[in-house]
């Protein structure tokens, strides 16, 4: 069973939060909307499986190498 | 000097505050400059006569809080207002209260702003005025079932719009039904959070269009005039990238017609001072169509300052004191060719952002060579504001002359610490695509497919 980490790539603002923890995700399933310079950047699931962790809420700032999600 | 307001408060950041600063130098009006926490070491701040500080990062806190504007404005003796673009710029309300305030407003009466805010009826008047305007909607859609209904008499592909929108917000085409639906819920829910109004218009989509502006100045005594086209087909997400003058796409004859509809279009709402109509050149038919007006100083105003030798900052100073223009009006002869690239933050591939802090900002200069930055080494480039860095504007005697000294200036430009778009640019300018001249919209997503 592998682990996938899906980290920030820039400095963002969590707009919003589309999946929840606990949830059977599929790769390029949409889990949360970030918005950085005026761009809305949705952050995707890269693989099939348990989100087992949700790292941010709306309205917080991550910065590049944030954790946001984890998929088991 | 006389017929320009003593002081000028500029309710905007990076580099247009500076571009209106250096003109209000030369002409001896103070300079104040608001700005946001975020921004309290970018140059503008440092070069400006004064500088107030007005809030949070957040612009809704800081460029858009029309109280902390006003304050400043009044705690500082400003005499007027110059709204920049984006932020306030298009907003009646602000421009009436700013009025209500006994300030000077630079820019159009607010009702003309209002008439052209909503593309819905700028369209509609527009159409009534006897300027072309792409088969469409008059009204807002209400849903998706009257969207399909409607799109089947108007003919696919459809354009998904915000009536309220710009910046190609919401923006979507649709080649069927299916499309439409998807398309048009991602517009409603875009225009609510982004404009807080859920109106949504379909048009026409033309397949292969050049993107074409033509600049219009409203004089203090009433009378319009055209100071010429701008091209701004290269577009990346519905957005522009870099822009030139004279269109390579557009001949003498349509661009007699362009600037007859542009001035019909600026008469028709009594505009004063700068305005841009943008227009849509269909490529196969050489017919063009009304696509909206923009009631500000347009970003890429430079190159038209550069084939002209008009300072337009200067124009809206006067004319927005009653005063006659710094130039004939009715002999504007064109010289050359400019280009402007955009240089965002963002990485030259995907065109992601890439907010970070600046190590080292090296700008090109040289003869017909241009750059109005916003940022210098060591400030640090935000989430919080779009991703625009600076402006490289060239300019020759001849296109190949302007986009030689452009490659000369792409390649001298150095920015570190955050990734930039150079190096699209520098792909752009060496595409045999862009090079001839014959290229629509389409031409960013043949060189990153």
């Amino acid at each position: 069973v592998g682990v996938a980490e899906i980290r920030a790539e820039m400095v963002a603002n969590v707009w919003k939060v589309v999946a929840v923890e606990g949830d059977a995700v599929a790769d390029g399933d949409t889990l949360v909307i970030l918005e950085s310079m005026k761009m809305e950047i949705p952050v995707l699931a890269e693989s099939s499986g348990k989100l087992t962790t949700l790292a941010v809420g709306e309205g917080d700032v991550v910065q590049e190498g944030d954790l946001i999600a984890v998929i088991e | 000097v006389a017929g320009v307001p003593e002081s000028v408060l500029i309710a905007n950041r990076g580099e247009i505050a500076r571009r209106v600063i250096r003109t209000a130098r030369r002409l001896g009006v103070r300079a104040i400059a608001v700005y946001s926490e975020a921004d309290a070491g970018l140059p503008y701040v440092a070069e400006a006569d004064e500088a107030v500080s007005i809030g949070p990062a957040p612009a809704r806190d800081s460029y858009l809080n029309v109280p902390a504007i006003l304050a400043a404005a009044k705690q500082t003796g400003a005499r007027s207002i110059h709204p920049g673009y984006g932020f306030l710029a298009e907003s009646a309300d602000f421009a009436r209260q700013v009025i209500d305030a006994g300030l000077t407003w630079i820019g159009p009466p607010p009702e003309a702003i209002d008439q052209m805010g909503d593309k819905i009826r700028a369209r509609n008047l527009m159409a009534q005025a006897g300027v072309p305007v792409a088969a469409g909607t008059q009204d807002p859609v209400q849903d998706v079932d009257e969207a399909l209904r409607l799109a089947g008499d108007i003919g696919y592909p459809v354009m998904v719009k915000a009536a309220a929108g710009g910046g190609g917000i919401g923006m979507s085409v649709a080649l069927d039904p299916e499309q439409l639906r998807k398309g048009f819920e991602t517009a409603r829910s875009r225009a609510e959070r982004f404009f807080a109004s859920p109106a949504i218009l379909l048009e026409r989509y033309i397949s292969s269009a050049r993107h074409v502006e033509i600049q219009i100045l409203g004089l203090a005594d009433g009378q319009v005039i055209a100071l010429g086209e701008r091209d701004c087909s290269v577009q990346r997400r519905h957005q522009k990238v870099a822009e030139e003058t004279p269109s390579p796409g557009v001949g003498a004859d349509l661009r007699q017609r362009m600037f007859q509809a542009a001035i019909k279009a600026g008469e028709a709402v009594g505009y004063r001072g700068a305005g841009t109509v943008e227009c849509l050149v269909d490529t196969q038919t050489g017919d063009f169509v009304f696509l909206e007006m923009n009631t500000r100083l347009q970003v890429e105003h430079p190159v038209t300052e550069m084939v002209t030798g008009i300072d337009l900052v200067e124009q809206q100073l006067l004319i927005a004191d009653g005063a006659a223009v710094s130039f004939p009006a009715q002999s504007v002869k064109p010289n050359g060719c400019a280009l402007e690239l955009r240089v965002y933050a963002e990485d030259p591939v995907r065109f992601l952002p890439s907010p970070g802090t600046i190590a080292q900002w090296d700008e090109p200069a040289g003869p017909g060579v241009r750059v109005d930055a916003g940022y210098a080494a060591g400030n640090v480039v935000t989430p919080y504001y779009d991703p625009l860095l600076a402006k490289l504007v060239t300019h020759g005697a001849t296109r190949d002359e302007a986009l030689a000294r452009a490659r000369e200036a792409v390649a001298g430009f150095t920015i570190t610490g955050l990734k930039t778009n150079l190096p699209f640019h520098a792909d752009l300018l060496n595409s045999s695509q862009f090079g001839s001249g014959d290229y629509d919209t389409s031409v960013v997503s043949h060189l990153r497919p």
